[in-house]
């Protein structure tokens, strides 16, 4: 029946038994149906290893974002930050999961009797996380936030776009579902940097400075593994350097409404994630994330 | 007679000779929208809540955030609170009184054929 009072009201009579939701939802599970087989002359390491870097670049920016939980400069952007976040926790999920079916051994060495996904999750040094650079650096202010965010969601948006093609069955599946979320991603991101660098002189100068933080990272995000190139070259993976030129049209249109100028700056970093070389500041990031689950094992609540 | 204002989000309100016990803190300058979201299987848009914003096209994404987080819309109205023109509770008894008890004004001497669920 239809309630007048509340639209929540109408929604939950839709899951009636299901006490454990206060609002129905009626979730989809990404990967009904999907062939979990790994593809022919594919490695299965090399498959858990590119998972693990699509997945920990999703979950250290997930982390990021939700630094910004009691901090956001409204509480509207809060919600929308963790959104965010969450949707990237997701993909990471997914992703963390893919790598611990394709090589078990991953997760067992560090954690034999937890689920994959917190196994990899909680249980990996920052030697052991395969994420870029960019995702780890600190948030600063939000105008730096917003910046690395419309960066990253660019590039990530390029990279699950070709994604959804994949041979993997799976990887697919989570690109095809990740897309529509970094869609909007970007398109928060960017109405951000347009808001602000098109705003007082004060947010302009603010946006320019976020911006000029995050160009260094950029040159690395371009450039692919070994285990990348090999995962292209058999079309289950995608090619960093060719995402370039969508990624430079994307970001040029941005900019240009921001009334800000797109630089490309040489990369100033000595870090290369992909290798598992990071700077301090994942060190930190995960001992803050993985304190709990490391204290508490396969605790639930 | 005080002025009345829609904002707040609960209908009209007194703005003035209302105690509050603190004097209220300008948190934010953004005005205040109000929000309807129109969930799946609803008819209508239903009144959700109400949310701060610099403009409507702003006001419009945060409410995607913040009322549509769990599923609930397909469709979204977002409103400034000031431009809501809203009854007052003064106005009460003779707004709402009279139709108390117009039985006959309720289709309820018709019987509803099974299959229609919304008269």
């Amino acid at each position: 029946m239809i309630h007048d009072d509340s639209a929540y009201e109408s929604l939950a009579d839709e899951h009636g038994g299901d006490a454990r939701w206060a609002f129905g939802t009626g979730f989809d599970d990404p990967l009904s149906g999907v062939d979990t087989a790994i593809p022919d002359g594919v490695d299965a390491a090399d498959l858990a290893t590119y998972c693990l870097m699509l997945a920990d670049d999703a979950l250290v920016m997930s982390q990021r974002l939700t630094q910004w939980c009691t901090n956001a400069p409204e509480l509207e952007e809060e919600v929308a930050l963790a959104n965010i976040a969450l949707d990237l926790l997701g993909q990471s999920r997914l992703l963390l999961a893919r790598a611990g079916a394709a090589d078990p051994a991953l997760p067992s060495r560090v954690a034999p009797d937890l689920p994959h996904e917190d196994a990899l999750a909680y249980f990996r040094g920052p030697t052991e996380f395969y994420n870029v650079t960019l995702v780890e650096a600190d948030n600063g202010d939000f105008a730096r936030s917003v910046a690395r965010l419309l960066v990253f969601s660019t590039w990530r948006l390029a990279l699950l776009d070709r994604l959804t093609t994949s041979r993997d069955a799976v990887l697919a599946a989570v690109a095809a579902k990740g897309v529509k979320e970094v869609t909007y991603h970007r398109d928060y991101a960017a109405r951000w940097v347009i808001r602000l660098g098109d705003g007082t002189a004060l947010s302009h100068g603010r946006m320019a400075v976020g911006l000029e933080d995050t160009w260094p990272y950029v040159g690395e995000i371009f450039v692919s593994s070994d285990v990348e190139q090999r995962l292209a070259a058999a079309n289950v993976g995608v090619d960093l350097a060719g995402l370039r030129a969508e990624f430079d049209d994307a970001i040029g249109q941005v900019l240009s409404l921001a009334k800000l100028p797109f630089r490309d700056v040489a990369s100033t970093v000595d870090t290369l994630g992909r290798s598992g070389r990071h700077s301090d500041a994942l060190a930190t990031l995960l001992a803050e994330m993985q304190v709990l689950a490391r204290a508490h094992p396969a605790a639930t609540w | 007679m005080s002025e009345f204002t829609a904002e707040g989000g609960h209908g009209a309100v007194p703005t003035e000779g209302v105690p509050s016990g603190v004097e209220p803190k300008q948190r934010s300058v953004w005005p205040l929208y109000e929000v309807f979201v129109r969930g799946k299987r609803g008819l209508n848009h239903v009144h959700v809540g109400s949310l701060h914003a610099a403009d409507d096209d702003m006001a419009l994404h945060h409410a995607r955030d913040l009322y549509t987080r769990r599923n609930e819309g397909v469709s979204i109205w977002v409103v400034r609170a000031n431009d809501i023109t809203a009854s007052s509770p003064d106005e009460k008894d003779p707004f709402f009184a009279p139709s108390g008890d117009k039985v006959y004004r309720h289709p309820t001497f018709y019987s509803i054929p099974e299959g229609i669920p919304h008269i």
